[in-house]
């Protein structure tokens, strides 16, 4: 499967493994594109988990991770994709309506917009915070003391 | 209802003459304080009298940020904080970590360790399906099952309380084994368990599963088809009770479980009732398992040949467990350092708690309350 991705995708893909599980790396131009063709060729029809990591001294910053599984050939693997700091990504949410709120999490905790998904919006942490916490240069204690005050009406940090 | 994309359109709470008293459509808030949500969830429904046009979640009332935490703490001082996710089954949660952090580690726990996780994972699973029946019943109006699930639970609790000092958070396990050594009379323990509690099954049963108000409450209640279910990420119970048999202990097998001969019980219909079902079967086959189990513990070391400071290469790795709850699932990623980089949980209940919209719609109010029993979530594991 590999290898027929390989020669349609060229150099956009790179496909690697670790410990025994298979994940490629792709260009963020074949995003949407190769999940299509993951989903509907090669029937990786169950969207495991959509999640991202943030490296602050690389260039591109974000790392997206889909971890997807087939049914019918009881395989799963990852799809990694390296985006910049502004840039967004197109949502996955019509090829599986699972990554609806894996979705907002990402956006909520990395601060990473997903283009075209019907309700972009918070889900964890309250409607005006400001930051993301799961980014690298957001402090472990750190909090919105702005939000806490108003709603909590406590100082922050207590 | 849509077929392939059962994204349905999100609720319009912004323009104002949708939510006035004089159209037909109420908007009524489930709040986070409610004695049947299963912890703060809060559900905001749009209602058409008692009939459910859609309705939204809005969770993050537990959140503690687990994920941010792991990014701070050593593999090991970690572990403990991966039981307060999903409380109800924490060996469960700690099994899914350690094996994680062992695939990256490269090291397999000893057999006698495995053998011993089994049983402990499998006596999880039936006190977390008995805390399910318990209040699932009692939300949809029957009381007893509660008090007689609550009692018998306490016996398995007994267990682990001899076993590693909790009741509820165990904290059971370690990257490489378990640290404590079965207790003296463990086996024995565990033999006892088994015969006590498979009538208090059939008693249950009794008590629900044929019972007429049980039937009129949960048969044609939150239906929700197999693709529906794959195309939305529902796994665990809920999966297998809309016909897909499915479940990571035999699709991808961990922990030695390909040494034990148990069965996948699978529903139809994908309502409430099939899902009561299938979760009854697993009692029996989780009992099944531990027989199994007990009978053949090895002797051995509990141990692996683990660094004191655990320092697992480059990489990052994804690995999943089948939780009583559904595909718990962990990534790890590493960067040689003794924290890991990035700990990301995959929390079964938050996968599944999307699907509730999708089950709810053309219900009554109180079809919502079966349907969040129904789910099986737990708070804690949705918002980490």
């Amino acid at each position: 499967m590999i290898a027929k991705l390989k020669s349609a995708y060229g150099s956009g893909i790179e496909p690697l493994t670790y410990l025994g599980q298979n994940y490629m790396v792709v260009d963020r131009t074949l995003i949407p594109e190769i999940l299509q063709v993951l989903r509907n060729e090669e029937q990786f029809d169950y969207c495991v988990d959509l999640t991202a990591a943030h490296y602050p001294n690389r260039e591109k910053q974000f790392d997206i991770i889909w971890v997807l599984y087939s049914f019918a050939r009881n395989e799963r693997i990852r799809v990694k994709t390296l985006i910049t700091e502004s840039e967004t990504l197109p949502t996955s949410v019509p090829i599986w309506p699972t990554t609806n709120w894996l979705e907002r999490e990402v956006f909520d905790m990395f601060g990473i917009k997903f283009d075209g998904h019907p309700d972009m919006k918070r889900i964890l942490l309250p409607d005006g915070w400001k930051g993301h916490p799961l980014r690298k240069d957001y402090g472990i204690l750190q909090q919105d003391n702005e939000w806490v005050q108003i709603n909590l009406g406590i100082e922050s940090g207590q | 209802m849509t077929d392939q994309n059962t994204s349905l359109s999100p609720l319009d709470l912004e323009t104002p003459e949708k939510t006035f008293l004089d159209a037909n459509e109420l908007v009524i808030n489930m709040g986070p304080q409610h004695p049947a949500t299963h912890g703060v969830l809060r559900v905001i429904l749009r209602l058409d009298g008692e009939k459910v046009m859609g309705l939204e979640c809005v969770i993050g009332y537990l959140h503690r940020g687990v994920e941010k935490i792991g990014e701070h703490r050593t593999y090991t001082m970690f572990n403990p904080y991966v039981d307060r996710m999903d409380y109800v089954a924490a060996v469960s949660n700690g099994l899914g970590y350690c094996e994680t952090v062992e695939k990256l580690l490269g090291v397999e726990a000893p057999p006698r360790a495995q053998y011993i996780r089994v049983i402990l994972t499998e006596l999880n699973r039936m006190a977390s399906h008995q805390l399910w029946l318990g209040t699932h019943a009692l939300d949809i109006g029957a009381i007893t099952p509660l008090f007689y699930t609550f009692r018998d639970r306490e016996e398995i609790l007994k267990i682990f309380e001899k076993y590693c000092g909790a009741r509820l958070t165990t904290h059971a396990f370690r990257i490489g084994g378990l640290q404590y050594e079965a207790y003296e009379g463990f086996e024995k323990d565990v033999k006892n368990f088994v015969s006590f509690v498979a009538p208090k099954i059939d008693e249950y049963e009794e008590l629900l599963t044929t019972n007429r108000i049980w039937l009129e409450r949960t048969k044609g209640v939150g239906i929700i088809s197999g693709k529906d279910c794959i195309a939305l990420g529902v796994t665990g119970p809920v999966l297998r009770a809309s016909g897909v048999k499915w479940d990571l202990r035999k699709a991808q097998p961990y922990a030695n479980y390909k040494n034990f001969d148990f069965d996948i019980p699978i529903g139809q219909s994908g309502d409430t009732y099939d899902r009561y079902l299938v979760r009854m079967a697993e009692f029996r086959q989780s009992l099944r398992i531990i027989q199994q189990a007990v009978d053949g513990i090895p002797e051995g070391p509990i141990m692996a040949k683990v660094p004191k400071v655990i320092k697992p290469p480059v990489g990052e790795v994804y690995h999943s467990i089948e939780a009583p709850k559904g595909e718990l699932g962990y990534f790890i990623v590493s960067d040689g350092s003794t924290q890991p980089y990035r700990l990301r949980v995959r929390p079964p209940s938050f996968v599944n708690l999307q699907a509730l919209d999708q089950m709810c719609r053309g219900q009554l109010v109180a079809d919502v309350i079966a349907v969040i029993g129904t789910l099986d979530i737990v708070l804690g594991e949705v918002d980490r």
